[in-house]
């Protein structure tokens, strides 16, 4: 049953659409849906990844954001180099919380920010001696690096530099892979870009590092793929995998390490999570090594069991065995979770608007709640994301695409959600409208949220949140007495 | 020409274009025999490529240059 019948929520797009000037409303109505499950096919219904209307406050990141922020940043023995201006590196710097094992500084080094800083100068006679002299530095000051990966921003795209050149060549200096990413900022319409652009390089410079050379296969070796470690996220799910008997050779890329990247080609199945970001890498290793994929889902009860029989398909009865062995024994702990939870949180409604996989992924998780998504969106999807969101949202719910500020407000307004869940960036407006808010890009500050151990952290902080007495506290400061 | 990814699905090929993103199922194939695949495809969002026929890769997923003849982008 959803919070509005499907005439109500048409009324209300119509509505939010208003406002718009008639080109920008012509195009903005082509990123909103009401959904119906009985469509094979998002095509007809939303357009997405589509360049972001001039004016409008949009939500999305730039194509450095998908590739340092998400896909290279959480790798932590490779030092990634944010080559260009100081601003951007700064500001992307340990913001995603993508938890690792080790001394930082020493051998990992994911919350430290390397950058050229570039200057007037940099730009006006280029800026390729820098990132030789700084590739250098590094290997002087850090020698237990594994790898340097070279991460473009604007300025280096529009001057022309040579990174390739400059990699190639420090590589053979120092004896270690030197990757290039042409990641600068301008590329594609969102951070899915920088995901497919950082996919691309990994394939190009890292994946085939270790072809030929021998490795101790075992029948029942994966891969984590897309799982960034966000507050433990990996972890919680890597657990489940090894008691049911698997091997997880490689976590890409939270707490994962270079060595891990390469050994992946020897892995039986990769198991993949954020399908925005890593399908294209996938994809590739089916290609050249036969490596089956498979979409799992590891929010909540109901989606931890689906998938673990899912990936259980793939293996002999002794895993098989293991799944059921795993889901019995936590079975009976996230039944307790749920009847603590359930009363509180039972009829209650969630809008999501977050990016790569929670729009679809967490609904399970609070269903199994009793609670219901009336509205999901992402930031950056295309279509193959939307196909897969028509199947898990229910019917006449609101799918926005790209959604802008004036957008957002006008929704929550209307539909009125008891819980929204979204990025920093809406949090600080929500919160003075008075609206229970979890900032999901990274759990507000809170995780893991992912397998049984993360439902009951999700559950608690879904809890805390909705039913926290200060919201009705809350008067918004324009409507406040001046 | 644009390079495609074909791969087998659950209900026979299914498309893949890098570039754009765009995942469809192929409803039709011109020539699906081992000696002579490619030809004419039509996928099932209403587009349509074209593939130079040549001898059936000898396993799948398998890149190859297309060439857009009609549809949506």
């Amino acid at each position: 049953m959803a919070a509005l019948t499907r005439e109500e929520t048409e009324a209300l797009v119509q509505e939010v659409l208003e406002v718009y000037p008639e080109k920008a409303k012509k195009d903005r109505a082509k990123h909103l849906m009401i959904n119906d499950v009985a469509l094979e096919s998002s095509k007809k219904c939303i357009t997405s990844n589509r360049k972001s209307l001039p004016g409008v406050m949009t939500m999305r990141g730039c194509a450095y954001a998908g590739s340092k922020g998400v896909v290279w940043g959480p790798i932590k023995d490779m030092i990634s180099i944010s080559h260009g201006p100081i601003g951007c590196g700064q500001y992307a710097r340990g913001g995603r919380r993508n938890y690792y094992v080790g001394t930082t500084g020493v051998d990992t080094f994911c919350e430290i920010n390397f950058t050229s800083d570039f200057q007037e100068k940099d730009i006006v006679f280029g800026g390729d001696k820098k990132l030789a002299k700084v590739i250098n530095e590094i290997e002087l000051l850090f020698p237990l690096n594994k790898g340097i990966s070279v991460q473009s921003e604007c300025p280096v795209g529009l001057i022309g530099d040579d990174i390739e050149a400059v990699s190639k060549k420090s590589a053979a200096e120092i004896g270690k892979p030197v990757v290039p990413v042409r990641c600068e900022g301008f590329r594609g319409v969102s951070q899915s870009l920088g995901h497919h652009i950082a996919n691309d390089s990994v394939r190009d410079w890292i994946l085939s590092n270790r072809d030929g050379q021998p490795f101790a296969k075992t029948p029942y070796d994966v891969a984590i793929l897309g799982d960034y470690n966000i507050g433990g996220d990996a972890w919680a799910s890597r657990i489940l995998l090894e008691e049911m008997g698997l091997r997880v050779v490689a976590q890409w890329s939270g707490d994962g390490t270079l060595a891990e990247m390469e050994n992946t080609p020897n892995v039986k199945l990769n198991l993949l999570h954020c399908y925005r970001s890593m399908n294209y890498i996938s994809r590739h290793m089916e290609e050249k090594y036969s490596i089956p994929w498979l979409e799992y889902n590891f929010f909540g009860p109901t989606k931890i069991k689906e998938s673990l029989r899912k990936i259980a398909a793939f293996f002999d009865d002794k895993i098989k065995e293991g799944a059921e062995r795993v889901i019995e024994k936590y079975t009976k702990a996230s039944d307790a979770i749920i009847a603590k939870y359930r009363p509180r949180l039972e009829g209650k409604k969630v809008m999501l608007y977050v990016g790569g996989l929670r729009p679809r992924h967490v609904v399970g998780a609070y269903e199994d709640l009793g609670m219901e998504v009336v509205g999901t969106g992402y930031e950056f999807a295309h279509n193959d994301d939307y196909d897969r969101t028509i199947k898990d949202m229910g019917d006449a719910t609101l799918i926005y695409d790209d959604a802008t500020g004036h957008e957002l407000d006008e929704f929550v307004k209307a539909m009125k959600p008891d819980l929204i869940g979204s990025g920093i960036k809406e949090k600080y407006v929500f919160h003075k409208m008075g609206y229970p808010f979890r900032q999901m890009h990274s759990w507000d500050y809170s995780g893991p949220y992912h397998g049984y151990d993360g439902f009951a952290v999700f559950a608690k902080d879904m809890d805390l949140t909705l039913n926290n007495p200060c919201w009705k506290m809350l008067t918004p400061p324009w409507k406040k007495a001046a | 020409m644009a390079n495609i990814m074909i791969r087998k699905g659950d209900k026979g090929y299914v498309f893949y274009m890098p570039k754009r993103d765009i995942e469809d199922s192929i409803v039709s194939m011109e020539f699906d025999t081992p000696e002579k695949w490619g030809g004419e495809i039509r996928l099932g969002n209403g587009g349509a490529y074209f593939i130079e026929p040549q001898a059936a890769p000898a396993r799948l997923p398998y890149s190859v240059r297309a060439k857009r003849l009609d549809g949506v982008e």
